[in-house]
């Protein structure tokens, strides 16, 4: 295995080997505490442009399941047609995996898709790096090839853009109800579990007008990178909220962030991202709290929230937003994956809200 | 339910430590209890277990040493009059008493509330059968079994089923009278055995070869649920997960199946209604993702005490507080103090549990690992690789292992079979395997463990490979050498790779390893358990080292004011919660006295790693190297050795060597106590005696020394084939026969004899001295005369029938040990006195078993005494003494020969006891009574069967047969005790030995058709036979669960005791109660 050095923007270094693609990379640097999941968290677009670290040491030691496709056009296990995370940084690469469901090695997986993967790094003493000094580009350089630095920029770009479909998708066509739903960079198991519940899904680009289009509920899906890039979007939102016939809406993750742009409010960086699969929420005004699965470095300022708005949940730990909805209209969102993929399933009721909602 | 109604609450305790129900539950009844007294509630406690933690000064407001029985705990709900009771924090023992009150309506009789899970829902859960209902209502799957009430039903289940099936008894702890059966003769055998502890008995399909899973799952009352950790059994289905190595967290789970298995768990306590804490195991399918929900424990478990460590979430803690009515968003998270407690512990590290057997000192013992639990304790191993993990683990066991490579060679007969039928020595085989060429999918299909575990230990194997290549330690290789430790190679290990020992002292070498890979600066880290993996900021003290990092996640002032204590490690047999309760006392004395507490040590079973006890824990080896690299780190004043039993004792010339600062009694004097030979030469010159012995290599000397002292002697060899470690050898022909089966008698294994002297009174002190001087003691006496080991023997303090010429030179004698070896710390001196001619026969510069025992009698705290003597402080002596004491402690000894199947329940001079009891009476039949009773003895209803050994001891047991006959008992003996009562005009029923075929009545039919209720069966001598008629009765007894007793003097202490006083004269007293006598 060769020799690599993880570069921070601050300088700090670290020093691994390399057990995947071997490719010089630069991205944003992002932890995720989750226990289990690369198969799906590597697929996530939400993880585009970043370096994923994670802090659960032993990495691989299931492998990684058969990519193929649902009739529907749907992947079978991942959560995209592709990885999306520039990288994968782990401390203990399991060269050797077992189960009955694998059909590869997860460094023969980042090998066929040319995405590095690095282990022997210190991924916990990453991560408090990370978190005193908030995230940060970073790139893998391999110690043979000095001179080769990779260069990257995270904030500004639209990651979005890049993950979204490009063209209108129809699943499950011919159903009574139609959803539409803005793909930001849609994880497969939203799509999972909207079409499990019996509706159409009609998933459109993020920066499409769907207004025009016939429909019954909105769907506002997670995606990558910082929520200002996605004005477009927002107008279209606006229009929908602003249409005096009034349909469901929900929203998750960038489709929370999204909402609340739409409904006034103005977002911003937090210090320490939630990127695990133990962030506690509490449903405002209740006792109900939930374990969630979150991806997510931007939050909504829910004090900027316009008047016909409130919160729906909070998080326990940081009391930062987890969810709005509006005070009389069947519209909410959020901030975490009640489509869980990787993580705790205890949210999935959201979407059977949703569609009663229809 | 208002939380502020609840003013008093009552908790059980699990009682005497046993196979299945061990240091665990000290743990999370101390945790509850802790939780209560922070919202201001008075706790009572019953637990006759002395030893405890959570049975000290403090901890709860009333304790009573009685046993944990509705009979008993009813009495002191009469008495205490508590709003609520806890039943979940007292292991299966608390758990069924609280059933049986409840059914018995005396918790509505004195209107009592149950807090947290309601009893119906412990109920659903322990009765199989509904249990299966409750899961199916909800469309769960549960491993069908049939629920039987006799051995022809079972057999006929079984039939359905198809063999294997596995059977079990109801209502019964860790698998108690369960077992495999592949065909009908197994079954007949099994079922016998079960329906002997339950009326019900479950006959199931067997699952052998699915993997094991489980999860600590925590609800409160507002249906809020969290799984604080899963866990992966590296050994397939089949093996009790108490004898399993256990994983955590998962690691051969995907995304879909662990949240597959979590939402179950959820769905499932919500269904059945827990509130509180509860522990969800299924059986898995390796092929699939098909489940079976194996069993739900609707208490704190052994399970959830690990999973509290594993993750540092306090389980018990926050349970109680559950059953207070709290939710789980009232309360914060205990590590970070900040985040919510209502989360789900993220790890990024990797924790091993390896069972520690104990099974070499039984005679006759089945080996093989199954669906019942042998084990008597366990380790907790943190690291950041698998290899590190496991490698520490099986070091920390303590039974000689230095990791998994590097260890003496295991001769096994029968590599295949062996891999098969899996044994405590199963990790050992596995490396042999592969050293004779076996593959990972070969070793897979023998032993259906997951072949990414066997990659792992593959991996352990490789390296040791490479380091053998590279022979020496100048041609060793930086990278091989980091790698080496990543995996959690010590440098004793590398060293013996390298070949080292072939040109030097191991000990030697492995210095030279040190020395060298700090050159390169490979050292361990230090990092924390923060519950969240560096998400967030946590400023917790809960600490271990790995060598897979590069920064120390604390730092370190060196100011010199933290002292390190050293821990006791895995429960076994001779050492296990009572120096738990001395090493906490320890850290407590050093916190108040204005230093940084530090504690070092690896049983999850303990309360002593709970982070809460000190200011610093290293939950890491006691190994010499670990313990160097935490103080070289931590720089402290000095270390305390002498309160964890063995382990740091036996480490103190070591670091003495490194110029280690050990406080009290110098490491040169423990050597001179622990050196035979030295101590032999200090005691003549000294003057005084001690039994003659000698450490002979030859049998020719063995002969010659045993002319001149006579038999019995007592044989301990240095190097054991297979058996027990030492015994007392009545004639020729029994020496001969012990050293040919168990030892080596050679030059490199000498073998030594002592004089051993029948008839003797034991007795043992117990003290403190500073610089030589004694501050205080406690004398206590042996009900047994000397043979039984003392950690197996019932105890009496303050002693009963000493002479007071014989505690005058006892205490003459140890004012001289204390001395000559100017002891300044605890210690302890057994004696043997028979007349009023004194023997030592042993000293410890250390705290012994005895200590919690003495010191909770008497009310003086030895060890807090003897900490601040350690620290240089100036102490008082103590105004009282043990004559001033109006009231009796009995030390009485928990066997657990029912979950040792097969094995002989003999007593002898090595230990066989895992557990203990202390309780206090206004005189020795009361404390007797109640001692006996918390240990599981029952007072027989109306019939005693009785073989009372020779000649001698038959005399000694004369008076209390005529008592039970007095006392209308009806007394069946075997031959020569039935012959000796009848010319003694002691009524008696005669009854046939097994070998006496075709006579009538069998004892053996008698016992197993339940009409005895009481066996005494006294050995002749104290060599066990294994297949004598009198193994035959004594093991008929252990399994079906009918009180037996095998000592002379016990049994007329406790008939004496059954027969002078009946239940309801014992006094309900409370440890407090016992008081001083009037001036």
């Amino acid at each position: 295995m060769r020799k690599v050095t993880l570069i921070l923007d601050d300088g700090t270094q670290f020093h691994g080997e390399s057990f995947g693609y071997d490719k010089p990379v630069a991205g944003e640097v992002v932890f995720n505490t989750a226990m289990m999941g690369y198969p799906e968290s590597l697929t996530d677009p939400s993880y585009a442009g970043q370096l994923m670290a994670l802090t659960y040491p032993l990495v691989g030691n299931y492998g990684v399941p058969a990519f193929s496709l649902e009739e529907n056009g749907i992947p079978t296990f991942m959560e995209s047609s592709r990885i999306w995370a520039e990288a994968i940084i782990v401390s203990d690469y399991s060269t050797e995996f077992s189960h009955w469901n694998a059909k590869e090695s997860l460094a023969d997986w980042l090998k066929r898709e040319q995405v590095p993967g690095i282990t022997g790094i210190d991924t916990r003493e990453l991560t408090k790096v990370l978190r005193e000094h908030g995230v940060m580009m970073g790139k893998i350089v391999f110690d043979d090839e000095p001179e080769n630095i990779p260069y990257a920029n995270y904030s500004g770009v639209n990651f979005v853009d890049k993950v979204s479909c490009k063209e209108i998708i129809r699943y499950n066509e011919g159903a009574e109800k139609k959803v539409v739903l803005v793909d930001c960079g849609v994880k497969a198991n939203i799509l999972r579990c909207l079409l499990k519940r019996g509706v159409e899904v009609i998933r459109v680009p993020w920066n499409y007008d769907f207004n025009e289009l016939e429909f019954d509920g909105l769907f506002l899906a997670n995606g990558p990178g910082d929520p200002d890039t996605c004005e477009d979007a927002v107008v279209n939102i606006r229009k929908f909220l602003a249409n005096p016939v009034v349909r469901p809406c929900m929203g998750i993750c960038m489709g929370n962030q999204l909402l609340s742009k739409a409904a006034g409010a103005t977002i911003y960086k937090l210090k320490y991202g939630h990127r695990s699969h133990n962030q506690p929420v509490r449903m405002i005004g209740t006792n109900k709290c939930f374990i969630t699965s979150q991806n997510h470095g931007y939050a909504v300022d829910d004090e900027t929230l316009s008047a016909d708005w409130e919160p729906l949940f909070v998080n326990m730990n940081d009391n930062s937003n987890e969810g709005i909805r509006h005070k009389v209209n069947p519209w909410f969102s959020a901030q975490f994956h009640p489509e869980a993929a990787s993580g705790p399933v205890d949210t999935e009721f959201l979407f059977d809200d949703f569609v009663k909602l229809l | 339910m208002e939380r502020n109604e609840i003013k008093k609450v009552l908790l059980l305790g699990s009682g005497a430590l046993k196979i299945g129900e061990a240091g665990e539950f000290d743990y999370s009844g101390s945790q509850a209890l802790k939780a209560l007294k922070e919202e201001g509630i008075q706790t009572v406690l019953i637990n006759p277990n002395i030893a405890t933690v959570q049975t000290s000064e403090g901890v709860a407001d009333e304790i009573y040493f009685l046993p944990v029985t509705p009979f008993f705990v009813e009495k002191v709900i009469a008495k205490e009059r508590p709003q609520g009771i806890l039943l979940a924090f007292g292991g299966q023992t608390a758990l069924n008493c609280g059933v049986q009150l409840f059914e018995q309506g005396i918790l509505e009789k004195y209107n009592v509330q149950v807090l947290g899970t309601p009893v119906q829902a412990i109920i659903d859960t322990e009765d199989r059968e509904k249990f299966v209902e409750r899961l199916d209502e909800i469309d769960v799957k549960t491993i069908k079994s049939q629920a039987v009430e006799n051995i022809a039903d079972a057999r006929q289940a079984a039939k359905e089923l198809g063999y294997p099936v596995i059977i079990r008894a109801a209502y019964a702890l860790g698998g108690l009278g369960s077992g495999f059966c592949d065909n009908e003769e197994e079954l007949n055998k099994i079922a016998e055995k079960a329906f002997s502890f339950s009326p019900q008995v479950l006959v199931e399909k067997s699952l052998k070869g699915w993997k094991e899973i489980e999860y600590e799952v925590v609800r409160d009352r507002f249906d809020n649920c969290i799984t604080v950790c899963n866990m992966e059994n590296f050994d397939p289905l089949g093996i009790h997960t108490g004898e399993s190595i256990v994983i955590a967290p998962s690691q051969t789970l995907t995304n879909s199946e662990y949240h597959k298995l979590r939402a179950l768990a959820i769905k499932i306590i919500r269904h059945i209604g827990i509130v509180g804490e509860c522990n969800v195991q299924y059986a898995f399918d390796p092929e699939s993702e098909d489940y079976r929900v194996i069993e739900v424990n609707a208490r704190l478990s052994r399970s959830s005490a690990l999973a509290s460590k594993a993750t540092g979430y306090p389980l018990a803690f926050v349970a109680a507080k559950l059953g207070l009515g709290y939710g789980l968003f009232d309360l914060k998270n205990s590590v970070t103090k900040t985040t919510s407690a209502f989360f789900e512990p993220a790890l990024d590290y990797v924790v091993c549990k390896i069972p520690r057997w104990d099974l070499g000192k039984f005679h006759g013992v089945d080996r093989e690992l199954g669906s019942s639990m042998k084990s008597v304790g366990e380790v907790m191993a943190i690291g950041r690789t698998f290899e590190e993990s496991i490698q520490k683990g099986l070091r920390m066991i303590g039974q000689g292992l230095h990791g998994f490579v590097g260890n003496k060679e295991l001769n096994i007969d029968d590599i295949e079979d062996a891999l098969r039928k899996p044994t405590d020595k199963r990790v050992l085989v596995i490396e042999k395997a592969f050293r004779m060429g076996y593959t990972i999918d070969q070793i897979h299909d023998l032993t259906k463990i997951d072949k990414w575990f066997l990659q792992k230990l593959h991996n352990i194997y490789t390296t040791e490979r490479a380091l053998h290549k590279s022979r020496s330690i100048n041609t060793l290789d930086n990278d091989l050498l980091r790698k080496a430790k990543i995996q959690g190679f010590t440098d004793f290990q590398i060293a013996r790779s390298l070949g080292m020992e072939k040109e030097m002292d191991i000990e030697k070498a492995q210095m030279l390893i040190r020395t060298m890979r700090k050159t390169y600066g490979i050292v361990p880290v230090v990092k924390q358990i923060d519950t969240l993996a560096a998400e967030y900021p946590a400023h917790t003290n809960y600490l271990y080292l790995t060598y897979s990092g590069v920064n120390h996640d604390v730092k370190y002032v060196g100011d010199k004011k933290s002292i390190v204590v050293l821990g006791s490690g895995a429960y076994r047999i001779g050492s296990s919660v009572e120096f738990d309760w001395c090493g906490v006392q320890a850290l407590k004395t050093v916190r108040e006295n204005g230093y940084r507490s530090v504690m070092i040590n690896y049983n999850p079973e303990t309360v002593s790693t709970d982070y809460d006890m000190c200011d610093r824990l290293y939950f890491d080896e006691l190994t010499f190297e670990r313990v160097m690299d935490i103080l070289e780190l931590e720089n402290p004043h000095g270390v305390i050795v002498s309160t964890g039993g063995q382990i740091p004792n036996n480490l103190a010339m070591r670091l003495d060597e490194q110029k280690v600062h050990i406080l009290g009694t110098s490491a040169q004097s423990i050597d001179n106590a622990e050196d035979r030979d030295k101590f032999s030469a200090m005691l003549d010159r000294i003057g005084v005696d001690q039994p003659r012995w000698s450490a002979l290599t030859s049998m020719e000397d063995v002969n010659a020394f045993i002319e001149e002292v006579g038999f019995p002697v007592l044989v301990r060899p240095s190097y054991v084939l297979s058996g027990a470690a030492m015994n007392v050898c009545s004639n020729q022909e029994e020496l001969e026969r012990f050293l040919k089966l168990a030892a080596n008698v050679s030059k490199k294994h000498p073998v030594v004899i002592s004089q051993f002297i029948e008839h003797a009174k034991e007795v043992e002190m117990d003290a403190v001295a500073q610089n030589g001087e004694i501050i205080a003691y406690a004398i206590s006496e042996h009900i047994e005369y000397a043979g039984v080991h003392s950690g197996d023997a019932t105890i009496q303090f303050p002693p009963q029938k000493l002479y007071v010429e014989t505690v005058r030179r006892i205490k003459k004698i140890s004012k001289q040990i204390a001395k000559a070896l100017k002891i300044s710390g605890p210690f302890n001196i057994q004696y043997l006195a028979r007349e009023n001619d004194i023997k030592v026969i042993e000293c410890n510069l250390r705290a012994s078993r005895s200590f919690p025992f003495v010191s909770k009698v008497l009310k003086i705290n030895l060890i807090d005494l003897a900490t601040k003597v350690m620290l240089g402080l100036p102490v008082e002596k103590p105004k009282k003494n043990l004559f001033d004491l109006d009231y009796v402690g009995i030390k009485a000894s928990q066997f657990s020969f029912n979950r040792l199947q097969k094995s002989d329940p003999v007593l002898g001079v090595d230990m066989a006891s895992t557990g203990e009891v202390g309780c206090l009476g206004d005189d020795v039949n009361c404390a007797i009574l109640k001692s006996m009773l918390s240990v599981g003895q029952r007072i027989p209803e109306k019939s005693v069967l009785l073989s009372t050994g020779t000649a001698k001891q038959k005399a000694s047991m004369l008076n209390a047969a005529r008592l039970l006959v007095s006392k209308g008992y009806k007394l069946y003996a075997t031959g020569g005790t039935s012959k000796y009562l009848t010319e003694n005009e002691v009524e008696n029923t005669m009854v046939y030995w097994p070998s006496e075929e075709g006579m009538q009545p069998q004892a053996l039919d008698m016992l197993h058709n339940h009409e005895i209720d009481m066996v005494v069966n006294i050995p002749k001598n104290l060599t066990a036979g294994e297949l004598t008629n009198g193994y035959k009765i004594r093991r008929a007894a252990i399994d079906l669960n009918i009180p037996l007793i095998t000592n002379a003097r016990l049994a007329t202490a406790f008939i004496n005791a059954f027969c002078s006083m009946t239940l309801d004269d014992i006094a309900i007293k409370s440890w407090r109660e016992y008081g001083l006598t009037e001036e």
